[in-house]
């Protein structure tokens, strides 16, 4: 294949103005409207776009209205164009937005998500319109514990994809998870929905660093929380550098009393943006029982 | 890419199977996995709809043992091959009976009595989906068999599976059906009988897409060439590719698979792009609860698909044409698989078409039970191995569609309107019809009618006019409303079907043609119940990606069932009412595709126009 259309990455990019609520802003080609939206200081809030990931723009809760479109349109994936006049913040955006949390609320066990409890606020989002847990149907299920290192919790499950672009082609290519069922049966599942152990898992975690509801967690996280001796207001984060091997991954370890409770990676990580294997990210326990081979 | 495959092994009947569309083991196994290398795992990515069909048409399911193969064959994850089986309805990932009849629950029966016919069939043959039986039943949407409803479908597994439509049925019917097995079952009515013009010759001088249904046999292609076939192809030719493209933007062509977007502005862009290959994709998933016209289409005259398929290609520089067949339509695929066998034996398909110095070829891919695969870009992930669900666009599919390459996507109907453009010229074809929506309609009457099928007029007749040609309701009876573009249009009242059946008369009408559904619902027919079943189709058919649809489609029906059964005070259904706006109005503003942006359509139409449940909520 000849590369020959392609422009070279370190080529200036030429820069697009948009209008943003009114106000004129510019970015480079290529970005998104929700990078517009950062530049310009907007706050728009986000479930499935994740920073080291293509977006599958499949929440929709960074919805906005760009003029001349039938419908509203995401702005994590939407690239912007010359032009382009934006609303983000108006009745008709905030409804869906509203509902996308009522819904997502309605059926999801949200309250491991950052950031979501003030977003419920600040878009007057009632989950609880739709009935009670008895007459609606949820996602409700028990938690999986199927290994020692981390667990899943799929009642947490928005179903944001990022677990299985993150465990695919995108970075680890292991492939052990995907996206099974269709329609409110779509769920996360290895094939035939076996345990961990006996699937494609190399537990390297990098699904649980970018799970955005704590659907997916470190074991220690989850039997802390279990026993109510997890608190997040009591931990340090460290960041240092892997000792396992010689690849230099950054770790940053979250500590509380004394103890390591869980490792992420800082995404901002120009090789790895926040990817480790397992010794980098359960080391800290007992990677000997997990190695396989 | 290192896979790791499960244990579990297949049997020597899940072997055959595969090795019936991927060739034996060996070649496939082994050696070429070595040599391949991670191009070769591309290249097979789209054997893997037609292997899971393989391996559901031999043993009735999918197993540990047969996915295990299949993915290494195909190089696979069995993850993502789990992930891409257990989204289609027609894939059972549980041990289930080899024979199974699939009773329509869905609109069109439903008017005709699948309620009851439900009822009757678990009274008779016991609980859907039972296990341990040679054969059960199941609820099924739409099986595209309207005209002849209540419908039903045996399924039965083997080398070969069989397959047999009982239509109408009777609770009877299902039973013997599961005792007998397709191959037992009397044949099916013939294709002509769904098309009532081609009884009387006026009403036969009347069709021009439809006019060769019923006479020419479509197992042949000397007949069909005796019947004028290849003459459209020949005129093509012609006039150039940039001609055939200055016909069809002349006839103002437009979509008839719903979208209504002008087919020679599709065309246009992607003959234009520098980019090869070039593709065409003919939709003919054809699931939108009461449409039947393509499978009609492709029954009676399978050559002409395949003559326009060929115009559009050597017009757009597509090498490579797929067909995009409904898995649940057995009749049609047999055709189709003669007629493209036929053509390519005898050089109307190959590597150099009728001698005119252009390659196209055509390759059927079944569906397997998705209506959402229908939609223009869920058609691409499906085809090439992926779960069906739709892209974001931008990009259009003329720019990356299939296998990222730029790419016609076109209905059934929509492709053999061509043919007449070729033979009469644009202009011609402009003049039938009205100024705006030219051309003829092929429409599909079904539900309370006395004479059910497909209608062939020209844009600009009055839906009071269609419905008269078939026969009105049934002696007795009085019209409730019309259900236009099927679950995802929209509702007319008895007393609004006097407007042209035209794209902006539908539009002056704040209503929809859609792919051309036209449903009649007469006084018998329950229409809280009938509302429940679209809610219901949707919920089903939602693939899933978005929360709009994936929980919304949910909550609306929850809500639509709690209304219409709750019996609750006035205030309650009030509350639910405001749930169903707020939930349909962020469906309709901020879901992916279609079906989300649809799905709330003909429930509101319901409550505004019809007046639906006006007692309940004051
Ligand atoms: C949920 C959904 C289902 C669809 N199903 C079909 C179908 O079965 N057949 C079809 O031709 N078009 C279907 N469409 C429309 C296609 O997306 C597309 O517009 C059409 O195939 C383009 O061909 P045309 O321009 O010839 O109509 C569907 C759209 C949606 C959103
Ligand atoms: S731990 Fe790694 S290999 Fe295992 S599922 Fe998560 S991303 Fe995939
Ligand atoms: S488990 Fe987490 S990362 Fe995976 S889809 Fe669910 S919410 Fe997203
Ligand atoms: S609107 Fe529905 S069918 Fe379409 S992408 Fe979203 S979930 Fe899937
Ligand atoms: S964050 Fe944009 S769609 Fe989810
Ligand atoms: S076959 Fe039953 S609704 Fe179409």
């Amino acid at each position: 294949m000849t590369m020959m259309h392609e422009t070279p990455v370190a080529l200036p990019r030429r820069a697009v103005t948009i209008t943003i609520d009114g106000d004129e802003v510019k970015v480079p080609e290529g970005a998104t409207i929700l990078d517009a939206c950062k530049v310009h200081g907007t706050d728009v809030p986000t479930l499935c776009y994740g920073d080291t990931l293509d977006p599958v723009n499949a929440c929709r809760v960074c919805v906005v209205e760009v003029e001349g479109n039938r419908v509203l349109i995401p702005s994590c994936s939407r690239k912007v164009e010359p032009g382009m006049v934006v609303n983000t913040d108006n009745e008709r955006t905030r409804h869906s937005r509203r509902m996308v949390l009522e819904l997502l609320g309605s059926s999801v066990d949200l309250s491991a998500a950052p950031n979501v409890q003030g977003w419920m606020q600040q878009y007057d989002a009632d989950p609880a319109r739709f009935g009670d847990a008895n007459t609606m149907r949820t996602v409700q299920q028990p938690v999986k514990v199927d290994n020692d290192l981390y667990v899943r919790d799929y009642s947490r499950c928005i179903l944001c994809y990022k677990c299985v672009d993150a465990c695919g082609e995108q970075w680890q290519n292991s492939f052990a998870i995907t996206v099974a069922g269709r329609g409110f049966d779509a769920h996360i599942s290895t094939e035939f929905d076996v345990g961990l152990p006996d699937s494609a898992c190399v537990y390297c975690g990098n699904c649980i660093e970018v799970c955005p509801t704590g659907a997916l967690m470190f074991k220690t996280e989850h039997d802390m929380r279990q026993a109510n001796t997890w608190n997040e207001a009591e931990q340090r984060q460290t960041t240092t550098v892997c000792p396992y091997c010689g690849v230099g991954c950054n770790l940053t370890l979250h500590t509380q009393d004394n103890t390591i409770v869980k490792v992420t990676s800082p995404h901002d990580h120009a090789i790895t943006s926040g990817n480790l294997c397992i010794k980098g990210r359960f080391g800290f326990q007992h990677v000997q029982t997990f190695a396989r081979d | 890419m290192d896979l790791r495959f499960p244990d579990a092994t297949p049997t020597l009947d899940e072997v055959q199977a595969l090795d019936s569309v991927l060739g034996p083991s060996l070649i496939a196994e082994g050696w070429e996995r070595e040599h391949g290398g991670a191009h070769r795992a591309e290249a097979l990515r789209h054997r893997l709809l037609p292997s899971l069909h393989a391996l559901q048409d031999r043993i009735g399911y999918i197993s540990h043992g047969g996915l295990g193969e299949l993915c290494r064959r195909l190089d696979v994850a069995p993850a993502e091959a789990y992930g891409v089986a257990s989204f289609y309805a027609m894939f059972s990932m549980e041990q289930r009976p080899p024979r199974v009849a699939h009773v329509c629950a869905d609109l069109a029966c439903q008017a005709l009595g699948a309620g009851a016919l439900l009822d009757a069939v678990q009274a008779e043959c016991g609980p859907p989906n039972q296990t341990g039986v040679a054969g059960a039943w199941q609820p099924s949407p739409c099986l595209g068999l309207c005209e002849r409803g209540p419908a039903v479908l045996v399924t039965e597994a083997g080398a070969p599976a069989h397959e047999a439509v009982v239509a109408p049925a009777i609770a009877t019917d299902v039973a013997v059906a599961l005792r007998v097995g397709p191959r037992g079952l009397g044949a099916e009515a013939p294709v002509v009988d769904a098309v009532p013009q081609a009884s009387s010759p006026e009403g036969r001088s009347a069709l021009v897409l439809l006019k060769r249904v019923g006479v020419v046999d479509p197992s042949s292609i000397d007949d069909y060439r005796a019947h004028g076939g290849y003459q459209a192809l020949r005129a093509a030719a012609a006039m150039g590719p940039s001609g055939v493209i200055r016909e069809v933007t002349d006839s103002n062509l437009v979509g008839r698979g719903g979208a209504a977007f002008p087919a020679g502005r599709k065309w246009a862009a992607v003959a234009g792009q520098p980019v090869r290959t070039h593709y065409l994709v003919c939709n003919a998933d054809e699931s939108e609860p009461g449409t039947f016209k393509d499978r009609v289409i492709i029954e009676g005259d399978p050559f002409s698909l395949i003559e326009a398929m060929t115009i559009c290609a050597f017009a757009t520089g597509c090498e490579q044409g797929f067909v995009y067949l409904r898995g649940e339509y057995p009749r049609a695929l047999e055709h189709l698989q003669h007629a493209i066998e036929s053509a390519r034996s005898r050089g109307y398909l190959g590597a150099n078409v009728m001698d005119l110095g252009f390659a196209f070829d055509i390759e059927i891919v079944r569906g397997a039970g998705a209506y959402i695969c229908g939609e223009e870009t869920a058609i691409f992930n499906s085809i090439e191995g992926y779960r069906g669900e739709p892209r974001s666009k931008p990009p259009f599919p003329v720019e990356a569609g299939l296998f990222g390459k730029p790419t016609v996507v076109n209905n059934v109907e929509t492709l053999v309107n061509v043919l007449p453009i070729m033979l009469h010229g644009g202009q011609a074809f402009a003049s039938i019809g009205t100024p705006g929506s030219t051309g003829t309609k092929v429409f599909c009457v079904s539900g309370s009618v006395t004479t059910a099928g497909v209608y062939e007029v020209p844009y600009g007749a009055t839906l009071r006019e269609l419905i008269e040609l078939a026969g009105g309701v049934p002696a007795g009876r009085t019209l409730q409303a019309v259900l236009l573009g099927g679950a995802a249009g929209s509702f007319v009242r008895a007393d609004e079907i006097d407007f042209p059946l035209t794209l902006e008369g539908a539009r002056a009408h704040n209503t929809t043609l859609g792919s051309g559904v036209v449903m009649l619902l007469d006084d018998t027919v329950d229409l809280p119940t009938f509302l429940r079943r679209i809610a219901a189709f949707f919920r089903d058919e939602s693939c899933g990606q978005c929360v709009p649809c994936r929980v919304g489609t949910v909550r609306q029906e929850e809500a639509l069932v709690r209304i219409t059964l709750g019996q609750r005070p006035a205030a309650e259904n009030v509350h639910d009412m405001q749930v169903l706006r707020d939930v349909g109005r962020a469906m309709r503003d901020a879901s992916i595709c279609g079906l989300g942006q649809t799905a709330w359509s003909a429930i509101e139409s319901a409550i505004d126009r019809l007046g639906a449940f006006e007692g309940l909520s004051s």
